[in-house]
């Protein structure tokens, strides 16, 4: 359980840094879980380069899909969409630092679903 | 155990193999998820097993020994199901996949042959997705307007306004005995002879009442109940929907292929009598017979001592969790209601409590229960539920109160 919950995890859930709302913004996206209602919704401001300059997310769900969403925007702050579009559901499991169930696992792909469909502009399927 | 008298309570659980199991080394399983599915007693699982190994044969056509016997065991099954619900026939017990096929049943068959442009269906906001959508459909090709009765914040339904939608003349009222997210459980008798006046026909869905407390359907009056196996010790894959002789006669048959015939010529065919004209195929045998074997051991202890023995749990279930400040239970709290806890926990997401409940060897539900819509009406994403049986003690909510200690330890 410990492993589960890492500090980290349970940190992020807790004080996000990344949780809010960007009016306006270049790109916004939202999405949720169907099966436990988690919701998230990224905003992101990318500049003339297609960099992303300021990330934010909103939304609800369990400290997985939480943190993830925060680890996540941290770690694309300074890339490019064509690097957003590189990320894989190995790339949020290293993040968090954990290994998931199946069930669990749609927790945290939740934010990559999300902020993949914002930068394609349309929603894709889950990427496992 | 014993048809008379008092239960011993504390000897059901070793009836069921798998709570003899841990979740992990030293963990026993503590299974507070019956509203999803229930376990299934070695009775259950040997009737199925025996079948299997000794009378295995396609039922109604054979003429050989086997063949005998399985059509035998499968009606025989029929026979104690149809029992179990008073129902004064046999064969006003169809079986079916389960709930969800039984409701559908009627919604494809009764509904598709009685109602037309503007006709009024009456359900409610408590129902589980299969007493929706199944009527959406409906509505979506007919052009039926479909109604419905108010939850209120205390999780009852708003009989005021169960007057006032059967004042519209609805042609059909369908709707749930026993909430699966609240446990409330609805006045239905009283309901469905309001519904005969207003001239309605009833369904109910007693997919969380039948396995919990004496249900009788000539007692109720009601017109079609729908019910699974699995929810009440049985197998998956097999549920019943139960319908008056004279409304399932009437009714023109739902899928189409053997055994629900008479004769079949190339172009025509002439559908069998109840209750085969509504089983099409071959059927879940074993499983229906696991139905049966689950009655009988259901009827042995004798459903007023289910009813009793929940309400005893669920009751001290409630005024532990009162005493936990994070926990914030769902649903009626003072009056009698089905064997169901919903709480949310604050700060804490629905399935963070359930994985941390799991590691402790707790199974608990998280999520919106498939009642999307109540869930939306209470504005809750989503909800854990602790569901009881009558293989649960009151020492599993004190390890449910435990488990939730430690949720507090995490995230406190």
């Amino acid at each position: 359980m410990e492993d589960l919950y890492r500090e980290i995890i349970i940190e992020r859930y807790k004080q996000p840094l990344y949780k809010g709302v960007l009016e306006p913004c270049d790109i916004s996206f939202e999405d949720e879980n169907p099966l436990c209602g988690d919701r998230v919704r990224i905003d992101l401001r990318v500049d003339a380069e297609g960099k992303v300059v300021e990330a934010a997310f909103s939304g609800h769900g369990c400290a997985i899909s939480q943190a993830a969403s925060d680890l996540l925007l941290e770690a694309v702050i300074g890339k490019t969409v064509e690097e957003i579009k590189a990320l894989s559901k190995q790339d949020i499991l290293d993040m968090l630092g954990i290994d998931l169930g199946p069930v669990r696992l749609k927790c945290a792909l939740l934010p990559l679903k999300v902020i993949k469909s914002g930068v394609y502009g349309v929603n894709v399927g889950d990427d496992e | 155990m014993s048809q008379f008298g008092e239960v011993d309570f504390s000897k059901i659980p070793q009836d069921f193999p798998i709570l003899q199991r841990e979740t992990r080394p030293g963990v026993r399983l503590v299974y507070l998820d019956s509203a999803a599915t229930s376990q299934k007693p070695e009775a259950v699982i040997s009737a199925m097993d025996a079948y299997y190994r000794n009378s295995n044969a396609n039922i109604h056509r054979g003429v050989h020994t086997l063949a005998e016997e399985a059509t035998s065991l499968y009606e025989e099954s029929r026979k104690k199901v149809a029992a179990f619900i008073g129902a004064a026939y046999p064969y006003e017990v169809i079986f079916t996949r389960n709930t969800t096929e039984a409701i559908n049943l009627v919604a494809y068959s009764w509904a598709r042959k009685n109602l037309k442009q503007g006709d009024i269906i009456v359900l409610t906001e408590m129902e589980h997705h299969s007493n929706l959508v199944p009527w959406q459909i409906l509505a979506e090709e007919r052009d039926i307007r479909l109604e419905f009765v108010p939850v209120t914040p205390e999780g009852f339904l708003d009989l005021e306004v169960y007057r006032q939608v059967l004042a519209l003349q609805p042609r059909l009222v369908s709707f749930m005995h026993v909430s699966n997210v609240l446990g409330t459980i609805n006045p239905v008798k009283e309901m469905i002879q309001a519904a005969h006046e207003a001239g309605a026909v009833v369904m109910l869905d007693a997919a969380q009442s039948v396995p919990h407390m004496p249900v009788n359907v000539q007692e109720l009056d009601v017109d079609f109940m729908a019910f699974s196996a699995h929810k009440m010790l049985g197998p998956t894959g097999i549920g019943a929907l139960y319908g008056k002789q004279s409304l399932l006669e009437a009714m023109p048959p739902f899928l189409g292929g053997g055994d629900m015939i008479k004769k079949v010529y190339l172009r025509t065919f002439v559908p069998n009598d109840l209750p085969h004209k509504f089983e099409a195929g071959t059927p879940a045998i074993a499983e229906a017979i696991g139905f049966g074997a689950a009655v009988d051991y259901l009827s042995a202890i004798g459903m007023e001592n289910v009813a009793k023995h929940e309400q005893e749990i669920v009751s001290y279930a409630i005024n532990t969790l009162l005493e936990i400040p994070e926990v914030h239970l769902i649903g009626p709290l003072n009056a009698q209601k089905g064997a169901v806890t919903s709480f949310t926990y604050s700060g804490v997401h629905p399935h963070d409590v359930a994985q941390i409940l799991d590691h402790e060897g707790i199974a608990v539900r998280a999520g919106h229960h498939c009642a999307m819509p109540l869930h939306q009406k209470y504005n809750l994403p989503a909800t854990s539920r602790a569901s009881f049986y009558i293989y649960n003690t009151l020492e599993d909510v004190n390890l449910l109160v435990k488990g939730l200690e430690k949720v507090k330890r995490y995230f406190g």
